[in-house]
């Protein structure tokens, strides 16, 4: 259950079939002398052709998920396709290369999700970085700090055993030191490893598994870190692309002339794409005017109709089964499109030279992002260099490389490097949704709390956590295809949100039919003892089945699973006047053995008031290929007045592999809400945002 | 038209209706100031004019003329950093970090009207700043070790 994770529809896209490397280079005369060491992928061989995976740095052996280079300086850098997306693992990876490596933080650099220099990666996706990159990266520093004891060994005629590493240095028994940089001196060795290279284990860690402070975090503070919408390069113009109206429009006419009549100002018609690029922003706004663009639509649905669309445009019926025992029940939720809505709009920095293009964007799928460019332009993908810069998160809405393509088109017109970010209510339009969803659930249960029927059926929104962790022996759970009026795409935990509002409601009322108290029922059905001991922690710091202090008061609580993480939440609402307040939540969350416990800490209740936002008042509307709320003022995210008291309860697994929190803590608050507003109130809302009328 | 930016006279010839962000991240490369909405409603384009925070997307190059701009870039002093800027490392308060330079412009100039605010206090300055990776209680104890750490230091 904890080792496959579900494939999701939404998010794995397949590599590229070829993958053409006319010149290849020797990657490794780029890293210059020192040693390298590469670790191969699990369950790859130097044999193997690569079945279908990308290709990373030019000429990189395929298969091989990171390397590491000590340069003769004694200089650590770690060569990895993961991106930084403010989910702190350019911190968490720099810790388990330094725990391996005993080498002090402030030498250690990770080169992230650059096309060019890193090895191929799918992205930073799924919640995989922490379970998959980071034993990587032990790996390859656990080998290098043998191959450094090896060297030093040599140098000194002493037993390998008999020496040690401590802060970048070799020690001998009679105390001489050979540094990192003196041994790896006019070397040039290169390993690879195998993927089941010994590590330290999680038990004995001593940098990784504790508090590290962001790396980065000075140069945040100081607005010195370059946001990929903050990067300049010499010559550079500034793009803006003129948009239709609606969704499905076809461009008719566009008299380009007016707008290239502007000194400074270049206008580009190429099918269905219209844009301009200006040499002062200052002339975007008005060169973007003078486009004279006539733009054919067709009708489309509205989000009033969105669920009975969604359930009639399902590419097959659901088949119930017949109930054969215990109290049955059946209800139906419903999830909207809701935006990622990212501080940062998507952005990207465009330029061309010689027919190679190189873009700076915001993408945690740069190698992805680089196959579209490729193809957009009819170029090898040798030709395109992706860098994945900092930017202002994701939260899986920057997966795509629309932006770069069209900074992209931009730029080749222009014959200059082209900055495009997209301005709020082109991110809030022509980005993507997290799937809507309609979820039909029927159920029943014997007295005693054993569940004898569970039937889950989700269209749309997709299948990510569709099955219940609790022990249900035939339980279905389906996810069913159908029609899409809006775009749509991975948004952070995937459709495990829906999934977890749908069925943590639903054994909610499922225990009411019974008559049964709501934490026990769940107890009653987890035979999972991790599942367990989340649900025990989180009720025990939520003093749960204490009694009502006040009037309106709810109290209400949810478990689950989900890409190797294991969460209860519990929240305390008020109820007045139809207004849903949260007072507090309490959360806990288990991942294995802990990578950094302040950070997972921040994440965690990041989670929880992000989730917030989809539990209460986040839903996309639109009307005839529209939308409606594209702006911050029509469409809130939490503030911090939207903030309650926020416990998290973090179980520390030494004893397990890691896992990632990126995503699954965020599935906990909606539930927890619904099932408390329940408990204020006698009324059961089935639909997020969560509202009473 | 001539803007005084952290403590620099600057020169720049732009329309005098253009917002002040966009001629400080593009004519300027102060890029510190970041964009997020353009319509004034998540605080991250947020500047001091006169000590006293303003959205700089929505403020016109003439109001900003003849007041003393600061942005992120001119709130560390002689290579000190403002209390906020320390403690929001100290606290370790960022995930992405790309609404910190408009939460700290609020909050700096917070507790300049107010050194020792409370909770609401700080909820209510910064009401107007969006953190969307959800930090929100970690800026609040960041607000409050600073409010220390200038009562520290004044004292000290």
């Amino acid at each position: 259950m904890v080792e496959n994770f579900e494939p999701e529809r939404y998010e794995l896209h397949a590599a590229p079939v070829y993958s053409f490397v006319p010149d290849r280079r020797d990657f490794l005369k780029l890293l210059g002398g020192g040693l390298v060491v590469l670790v191969a992928l699990p369950g790859a061989s130097a044999q193997e052709s690569g079945g279908g995976r990308g290709r990373g740095a030019a000429g990189a052996p395929q298969d091989i998920g990171a390397w590491l280079h000590i340069a003769e300086s004694g200089a650590v850098t770690v060569y990895t396709g993961k991106v930084e997306m403010g989910q702190n693992i350019r911190t968490s990876l720099t810790q388990a290369v330094a725990e391996e490596l005993d080498v002090s933080l402030d030498r250690i650099a990770l080169v992230m999700g650059d096309t060019m220099l890193t090895p191929y990666d799918i992205g930073t996706v799924g919640s995989m970085t922490t379970p998959q990159m980071a034993p990587q990266l032990h790996r390859a520093a656990a080998a290098a700090r043998e191959m450094l004891l090896d060297l030093a060994a040599e140098k000194w005629n002493e037993a390998k055993p008999t020496l040690s590493v401590a802060d970048g240095v070799v020690h001998n028994a009679s105390g001489a030191k050979l540094s990192f940089g003196e041994l790896t001196k006019g070397q040039k060795l290169t390993r690879t490893i195998s993927a089941d290279a010994r590590v330290t284990p999680a038990s004995e860690w001593k940098i990784a598994g504790h508090d590290l402070k962001k790396i980065n975090a000075r140069a945040i503070v100081t607005g010195q870190e370059k946001f990929v919408s903050d990067i300049r390069v010499p010559g550079m113009m500034y793009g803006r692309v003129v948009r239709p109206a609606a969704f499905q429009s076809a461009l008719v006419s566009a008299d380009m002339q007016p707008a290239r009549e502007i000194p400074g100002v270049i206008a580009v018609r190429d099918g269905d794409f219209v844009g301009v690029a200006c040499d002062d922003s200052s002339k975007l706004d008005r060169a973007a005017a003078a486009v004279q663009a006539e733009w054919k639509t067709i009708p489309q649905t509205n989000s009033r109709e969105l669920f009975d669309y969604l359930e009639s445009h399902a590419t097959r019926a659901v088949q119930w089964q017949p109930v054969e025992s215990g109290k049955s029940i059946e209800a139906s939720y419903n999830i909207p499109y809701i935006a990622h809505t990212p501080l940062e709009p998507r952005a990207a920095v465009a330029q061309w030279e010689d027919g190679h293009l190189t873009v700076w964007t915001g993408t945690q799928r740069p190698f992805g992002v680089r196959t579209e460019l490729a193809q957009a332009f009819g170029i090898a993908e040798d030709h395109v260099r992706v860098i994945a810069s900092a930017t202002g998160s994701g939260y899986g809405g920057k997966h795509t490389g629309e932006c770069a393509v069209e900074a992209a088109r931009l730029a080749k017109a222009a014959g200059k490097p082209v900055k495009l970010t997209w301005t709020r209510e082109e991110e809030f339009t022509w980005a993507y949704f997290r799937p809507a969803g309609v979820i039909d659930v029927r159920s029943a249960a014997h007295d005693d709390g054993t569940i004898t029927s569970w039937q889950f059926h989700n269209y749309n929104s997709g299948n990510a956590a569709i099955r219940s962790p609790y022990n249900i022996p035939n339980q279905i759970a389906e996810f069913h295809a159908t029609d899409s009026p809006l775009r749509q795409g991975s948004y952070r935990s995937l459709a495990a949100c829906a999934n977890h509002f749908a069925r943590e409601s639903h054994m909610d009322e499922l225990a009411h039919a019974i008559g049964m108290e709501p934490a026990a029922f769940r107890m009653k059905n987890a035979n999972d003892p991790r599942l367990r001991a989340v649900i025990e922690a989180s009720t025990e710091r939520f003093r749960w089945g204490a009694a009502k202090t006040r009037p309106h008061q709810g109290f209400g609580m949810m478990a689950g699973f989900d890409k190797g993480g294991y969460i209860s939440c519990c929240a305390e609402v008020t109820v007045a006047d139809n207004k849903i307040t949260v007072d507090r939540v309490v959360q806990s969350f288990e991942c294995g053995a802990i990578v950094n416990p302040e950070q997972l800490r921040n994440l965690l209740t990041g989670s929880i008031i992000q989730g917030l936002g989809g539990a209460l008042t986040e839903a996309i509307e639109f009307e005839n290929g529209r939308i409606l709320n594209p702006h911050l003022a029509q469409y809130r995210v939490p503030r911090f007045s939207d903030v309650p008291q926020i416990e998290v309860v973090m179980l520390d697994r030494r004893d397990l592999p890691s896992a990632g929190a990126g995503e699954t803590p965020i599935v906990g608050v909606a539930p927890a809400i619904a099932n408390a507003v329940f408990d204020a109130t006698g009324k059961r809302i089935r639909s997020m945002p969560l509202k009473l009328s | 038209m001539d803007l005084d930016i952290n403590g620099v006279r600057r020169s720049v010839q732009s329309d005098p209706e253009r917002p002040l962000l966009y001629v400080l991240r593009d004519e300027l490369d102060l890029t510190g100031t970041k964009y997020g909405c353009g319509e004034g409603q998540c605080g991250a384009c947020t500047v001091l004019l006169d000590g006293t925070p303003a959205r700089s997307c929505r403020t016109p190059l003439r109001s900003a003329q003849g007041k003393k701009i600061t942005t992120i870039e001119g709130l560390e002093q002689n290579g000190r950093l403002h209390p906020v800027q320390e403690a929001f490392i100290e606290v370790d308060v960022m995930q992405c970090g790309y609404c910190n330079s408009g939460m700290i412009m609020s909050a700096a100039a917070l507790l300049k009207r107010k050194p020792d605010p409370n909770e609401s206090d700080i909820q209510s300055a910064l009401q107007g700043n969006i953190c969307r990776c959800g930090t929100y209680p970690r800026i609040v104890e960041a607000v409050r070790m600073a409010a220390r750490m200038a009562k520290g230091a004044q004292h000290g």
